[in-house]
């Protein structure tokens, strides 16, 4: 069946981007792209961190201007003045960042901009209601009227999908909406896809989780640097195909390092508690004890909520202790702060970049050397030179794609902001580090890349702790794998565990 | 290497290729508009009176400039932090009161003290340091908002200075040679190769803290902070003991502002420097400083100080009204911010 045909069938594009192009100054970041969006279809967007997927959402849903080329709207050439504009035209877009108002309620947030009024004042109770629903579509539970700045990343992630739906667009565009969801709330979108498509929604879908895109898409368009280099229906491709068309080789992440022996206790976590901020007198851990020895690779895995990331920030010092106490190398570190722990050797990578991870005001170069300024000082001044060399390894070892350390940090693709926030820890040479769900949003070549680094680091001795909601990615990872689940250690495995039993014992489905 | 937006304009640029003159001339636009707000205001005030741009006059212009160029830098070093500081004019009008105070001597009971002058100056930075220690442990630990903290301190720093003189005024401030308190005039009125001292005095001051924001960890640490101080603290950033001893300084930059005014003056009036605080932070704010904290520099903030001093001296002696200098120093802040506002909408986009 030629090309022609398929279109045919499928029917008339939707929504078109004819020859468009997007520079940033200097930057092409694309150069010259055509892509078609057709009614009750899911098109999959794949591509590298930096490819210029997301350039290529905001422009068709009116965010930024393309700099030459044109989008056509059933059949017509338009130009989006605004977001608004375009979603007034049916299109919307869920962002690769949360665009959410933390001090905001759930339901002002799904209603932002565009309040139901019912006699010259908002219908707060309509709105409730609305929203209630929407929650309940998306079997998450969350009242309504809670502040957004107190719900976890996954579940503002779900409001932002959330009010992307209210709208009933005819277009939706989804960059990475699942970066922080469990497999079970992906399934749960994954429904509401298919009801849309149904409904002859047209769906764009970025992910990097490669899997579980394939799941929904019906067409694949691969993004490589500013160009589409591929095109497919989804019964002509496969994983591999994607990865080949991505990054031009295959790639597997692998397997834990071996050949070595582990060394001394490194991290000894004595049944640690840290009480639960959004609910007085519960633990969101409890009485949790954990080693992990010098060159191990553990990881911990569960659900969303599972108490992971409370775990992860108390180690490291950015909130307190309820009980218990950690040690690094024999010594207890309890009462250290956060830098002090830097220095002795333990860091974190956190799990929210935007929030907790980046310095927005500042460069890439300065992000990168933000923990590790000790390192460059030279008598009471900083060293540029001594720095540049730092920033400039680190630009290298983690593979950020960037202008040069001077480029602003909002200028790089989401994925490698993410690869930025890793550097920056990476660079303080740690003895322990704790990851926080580190993937979030970058590609597989990436991923592989930082899997790479902490093989090598462990070798050399570091333990690493990886918190993560991906069964493969502990699978090729970790010398060791923890579930927890409601703040507890709930099973422990070795690493040649069948991942249906990891998830078994996280209580999840084994449906993903 | 500065902190501003336009840096980023200027690095694309020079990779830019083709885009290479337009770049660049948009950020020299917005990076050097203080600077040629100064020159539109030099050349005009020029040509309407014969009297501006001359040498008795430019001095006489700078060392009002000194005055706000110092308590805009403290200002700046609060505002990069993403705080505010509005007891800088009562911390100025304090220590004033604090100089006349100790010259006049520190009555023991049997003796009356009379400190040397650079004692009585320690003694008088020390004051100031003290009200921005105090604003700043309640900003940094007990979690007030700098607005708040800091407009009580407002209130509470000028009542003190009031309440020490009882609304009075300390003149004869020139000390006395027998007691070896004299040469506070000296500050004020004498200069140094041309230059008067009050104006050298900020270029010092100017110096040392462009050293400490661009080339140690405590002006790193600083910017972080502004940026986001979530991520500077989990990066390891002090970010409390930063939040105290910015507050500290901008403390000790109005003690020294209150010991160049007082010595201009000649007499400590308990109501000195009043609304000051509200030109800081227009000096701050046309010298391209975020109030979001992060984004900002001490060039920026001298031109600001030079732009609110050489308009409003400009203003008095082209002899427009009282009332009318208000509304184009306020016509020309808010131009300023406008064009802050222009430049961060080209400049700020998420990833
Ligand atoms: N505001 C900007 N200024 C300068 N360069 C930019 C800007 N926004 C994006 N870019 C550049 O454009 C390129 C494409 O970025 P884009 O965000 O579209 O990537 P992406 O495919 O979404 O990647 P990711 O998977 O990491 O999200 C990148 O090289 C990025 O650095
Ligand atoms: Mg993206």
């Amino acid at each position: 069946m030629s090309a022609q045909a398929k279109h045919a069938e499928r029917g008339a594009a939707i929504l078109s981007a004819r020859d468009v192009r997007k520079h940033y100054g200097g930057v092409k970041a694309l150069k010259g792209v055509d892509f078609d969006i057709y009614p009750g279809t899911v098109t999959t967007l794949f591509g590298e961190n930096g490819a210029g997927k997301s350039t290529l959402m905001k422009i068709l849903s009116g965010v930024e201007q393309p700099t030459e080329g044109q989008i056509v709207l059933d059949g017509e050439p338009v130009r989006f003045a605004s977001t608004v504009d375009a979603r007034e035209r049916g299109i919307s877009i869920i962002h690769q960042e949360l665009s959410l108002a933390p001090n905001l309620s759930v339901r002002d947030n799904i209603f932002m901009g565009r309040e139901l009024v019912r006699n010259g004042s908002v219908d707060y109770a309509e709105e409730a209601r609305q929203a209630a629903a929407l929650m309940a579509e998306l079997e998450e539970d969350i009242d309504p009227l809670t502040p957004v700045g107190e719900l976890r990343v996954g579940q503002q992630q779900i409001v932002e999908i959330a009010r992307s739906l209210s709208v009933n667009s005819r277009i939706l565009i989804m960059d990475e909406p699942t970066s922080a969801l469990s497999a079970t709330e992906v399934e749960v979108l994954f429904k509401v896809i298919r009801d849309l498509t149904s409904r002859s929604v047209a769906l764009v879908y970025i992910s990097h989780h490669l899997e579980e895109a394939l799941e929904i898409t019906d067409y694949a368009v691969v993004l490589r640097d500013g160009s589409m280099t591929a095109k497919a229906e989804r019964s002509e491709i496969d994983l591999p195909w994607i990865v080949r068309k991505m990054v031009g080789e295959n790639f597997d992440l692998g397997t834990p390092p071996t050949g070595y022996e582990f060394g001394d206790v490194a991290l000894s976590i004595e049944s640690v508690s840290v009480a639960d901020v959004s609910v007085a007198g519960r633990s969101a851990v409890d009485k949790l004890s954990l080693d992990v020895q010098a060159g191990e690779i553990v990881c911990i895995y569960g659900l969303m909520g599972a108490g992971r990331t409370e775990l992860l920030e108390a180690v490291a010092g950015g909130s307190p202790l309820s009980g218990g106490r950690v040690l690094l190398n024999g010594r207890n570190i309890s009462g250290l702060s956060i830098a002090q722990r830097i220095e002795a050797g333990l860091c974190l990578v956190p799990e929210d970049r935007q929030r907790d991870g980046l310095v927005q005001t500042m460069t890439v170069g300065r992000n990168l050397s933000l923990a590790s300024i000790g390192s460059f000082v030279r008598g009471m001044l900083l060293s540029r030179r001594a720095e540049n060399d730092l920033v400039n390894d680190a630009i290298r070892d983690v593979t950020v794609k960037t202008d040069g350390p001077h480029a602003m940090i909002g200028s790089l693709s989401g994925g490698n902001q993410q690869k930025v926030v890793i550097g920056k820890m990476l660079t303080t040479q740690p003895k322990v580090i704790l990851l926080d769900e580190p993937s979030r949003g970058i590609d597989i070549g990436a991923k592989a890349e930082v899997f790479r680094l902490l093989a090598e680091r462990a070798k050399q001795g570091t333990a690493v702790v990886y918190s993560t909601s991906e069964v493969n990615e502990c699978l090729s990872i970790a010398h060791r794998i923890v579930v927890m689940g409601r703040g507890r250690i709930v099973a422990e495995f070795g690493p040649d565990v069948p991942k249906e039993q990891i998830m078994a014992a996280s209580g999840e489905s084994a449906a993903a | 290497m500065s902190q501003t937006n336009t840096d980023k304009a200027t690095g694309e640029s020079a990779s830019g290729g083709g885009w290479f003159s337009r770049f660049d001339l948009v950020a020299l636009l917005l990076e050097g508009r203080a600077f040629l707000g100064l020159i539109v205001i030099i050349v005009v005030f020029s040509w309407l009176s014969p009297n501006y741009f001359n040498v008795d006059n430019l001095l006489t212009m700078t060392s009002h400039v000194a005055i706000f160029g110092l308590l805009g830098m403290g200002m700046l070093l609060v505002i990069l932090t993403g705080g505010i500081d509005l007891s800088v004019g009562s911390t100025l009008g304090l220590c004033g009161v604090m100089t006349g105070f100790f010259i006049h001597g520190v009555d023991l009971g049997s003796v009356t003290l009379y400190p040397a002058l650079w004692v009585v100056v320690i003694l008088v930075c020390c004051v100031g340091a003290l009200v921005g220690l105090i604003n700043g442990v309640l900003v940094a630990y007990f979690r007030v908002p700098s607005f708040v903290a800091t407009l009580g301190s407002l209130y509470a720093v000028r009542g003190v200075a009031l309440l020490m003189t009882g609304g009075l005024t300390y003149n004869n401030l020139d000390g006395e040679k027998a007691l070896g308190n004299t040469g506070l005039s000296w500050l004020g009125f004498n200069s140094l190769f041309k230059i008067p001292v009050g104006i050298l005095i900020m270029i010092a001051v100017a110096v040392v803290l462009i050293v400490m924001l661009n080339r140690t960890p405590f002006g790193r640490w600083l910017y972080a902070t502004g940026g986001n101080a979530r991520a500077a603290r989990l990066s390891g950033v002090p970010t409390s003991r930063v939040t105290v001893l910015v507050f500290v300084m901008s403390g000790i930059c109005a003690a020294i502002a209150g010991l160049v005014l007082t010595s201009e003056l000649t007499s400590a009036g308990p109501t000195a420097g009043t609304t000051y605080e509200l030109t800081a932070i227009a000096t701050v704010v046309i010298g391209g400083a975020a109030l979001a904290g992060g984004v900002g520099n001490i060039r920026g903030t001298l031109l600001g100080a030079f732009v609110i001093g050489f308009l409003s001296d400009g203003l008095v002696i082209v002899g427009v009204s009282n009332y009318w200098q208000m509304v184009f120093t306020g016509v020309v802040i808010v131009f300023a911010v406008l064009l802050n506002s222009i430049e961060y909408k080209g400049g700020r986009k998420a990833g």
